[in-house]
């Protein structure tokens, strides 16, 4: 089996889960302590892992790490510019790096979604990056809002065949595409509604909170809004709801599977207003049909009523076969499942609040 | 005229970084620009001072002498020939 490992973000430092033989997890000490650990990547050519890492005191930075995340070094430690630094001539400073993300087509890029919401670009494999500017420049972009996670970019999606194509959602933008390696991009929101958007709703505004795809299939796309989960067949053009037999329309994390490009994992919470698990538990909603049905599970989860959120970026899945899927919770467990999220165990508790988990395996 | 920043223990060996770094600036000169003359010198320190805007980061503290300047003009301080600055974490951070 491969060597895989947990590596979980949490708001004060990172820790990194071991799976044991007899199916429990180990968990190494807690590292970068006080700092918030916002987002992780592995390369998969390398299997090198990048982490941002935001000092309280010294601003954001990225660590990297090339045994699986058992030790971590801060390449940029003795330059003169951070690794993610907004030109001056923007008048902006970056506040948190929430996505990172290596391109699958070319080697050593890697994309950096940023608060205020950006989007920047590696050719180094992660040492220095450029603002995407583009997108910095889209006439759209002195209209985006703030959700309440703050004014991000927050997903990066590289098309798994064109590296010229990239699609990236911003709350409270909405989802944007480029097909000319960022030069240009376009808002697909079509057919996203909500209750704070105008009827019928505008071009971009919407509050998307995660999309994912799966690469043998890349123009299917799924889509957890601010209220709806929602599918579309042609790269984001247009958007269905596919929330029909969810508990709540609201939520998240989005996870498509890594093998079956037709199922797709969401944590349904009850709504904008009340951001704890639907019904009080954690239930894991699986679709096997594309968001056509849904199927509930919670075994192995708690069964005392649960009141932590869980964030974006706090579910993954592996790419072993069968693949594992995993979740943390702001109140700082975390969960893993080998059977394609039927059952579940307990990774880790009494955590920080869990920003972030990535399966990483080698 | 001469100051004198004095680093903290974080800071200090980041590209070379001594715990005081001397600085020579015009007549004048405001706590800002001992801060740009630092970040100057040291590139690596003063990225982590200041962001790139040039503002201080908000969990960062400046004192001149035994006075934090945000009790005082904040980076528009003016400093006399000789002063000591000290940069700090502070207690809001983590």
């Amino acid at each position: 089996m491969a060597d895989l490992a947990l590596v979980i973000g949490t708001r004060k430092g990172m820790v990194v889960a071991r799976p044991r033989a007899d199916g429990g997890w180990d968990a190494d000490p807690l590292r970068f302590a006080t700092m918030p650990v916002t987002a992780v990547a592995a390369d998969p050519r390398t299997g090198r892992l990048l982490a941002a890492v935001h000092n309280p005191f010294w601003g954001v930075s990225l660590a990297v790490s090339d045994d699986l995340g058992r030790t971590w070094t801060e390449p940029a430690r003795d330059a003169g510019t951070a690794p993610v630094a907004f030109p001056e001539d923007t008048g902006a400073a970056l506040r948190d790096i929430w996505q990172l993300r290596y391109s699958p087509t070319e080697p050593d890029v890697v994309y950096a979604g940023v608060e205020p919401a950006a989007l920047f670009r590696s050719e180094d494999g992660g040492l220095t990056f450029s603002l995407v500017e583009g997108l910095w420049n889209h006439p759209h972009r002195p209209s985006w809002q703030p959700g309440a996670g703050g004014m991000c970019l927050h997903t990066v999606l590289p098309d798994p065949a064109d590296p010229a194509t990239v699609t990236v959602a911003i709350s409270a933008g909405g989802v944007y595409r480029t097909t000319d390696g960022g030069t240009t991009w376009t808002a697909r929101n079509h057919g996203i509604t909500a209750a704070f958007l105008p009827d019928p709703p505008p071009e971009f505004g919407q509050c998307v909170h995660k999309v994912d795809l799966h690469p043998s299939r890349p123009e299917r796309m799924f889509l957890q809004h601010h209220g709806g989960v929602y599918r579309s067949d042609d790269a984001g053009a247009a958007w269905t709801r596919v929330d029909a037999g969810l508990p709540a329309d609201f939520g998240f994390p989005l996870v498509v599977h890594p093998h079956r490009p037709d199922t797709l994992y969401v944590l349904p919470l009850n709504a904008d207003i009340d951001r704890s698990p639907a019904g009080h538990r954690y239930l894991v909603h699986r679709s096997d049909d594309a968001g056509a049905t849904w199927r509930a599970f919670d075994k192995g989860l708690p069964e005392s009523p649960c009141y932590a959120s869980v964030l974006r970026d706090a579910m993954c899945a592996d790419t072993l076969d069968p693949a594992g899927i995993y979740f943390g919770t702001r109140d700082g467990w975390v969960y893993a499942s080998r059977d394609d999220g039927e059952s579940w165990t307990e990774v880790a508790r009494h955590l920080p609040d869990v920003l972030c988990v990535r399966a990483v395996t080698r | 005229m001469k100051v004198t920043v004095r680093l903290p223990g974080a800071l200090r060996d980041i590209a070379g970084a001594p715990a005081a770094v001397p600085l020579d600036l015009p007549p004048g000169a405001t706590v800002g620009d001992a801060l740009a003359a630092l970040a100057g010198a040291l590139p690596a320190v003063g990225r982590r001072v200041r962001d790139e805007t040039g503002a201080l980061r908000p969990h960062v503290n400046v004192f001149v002498g035994s006075d934090n300047i945000r009790d005082l003009a904040g980076t528009a301080t003016p400093l006399d020939d000789g002063a000591e600055l000290h940069v700090l974490p502070a207690v809001s951070g983590g």
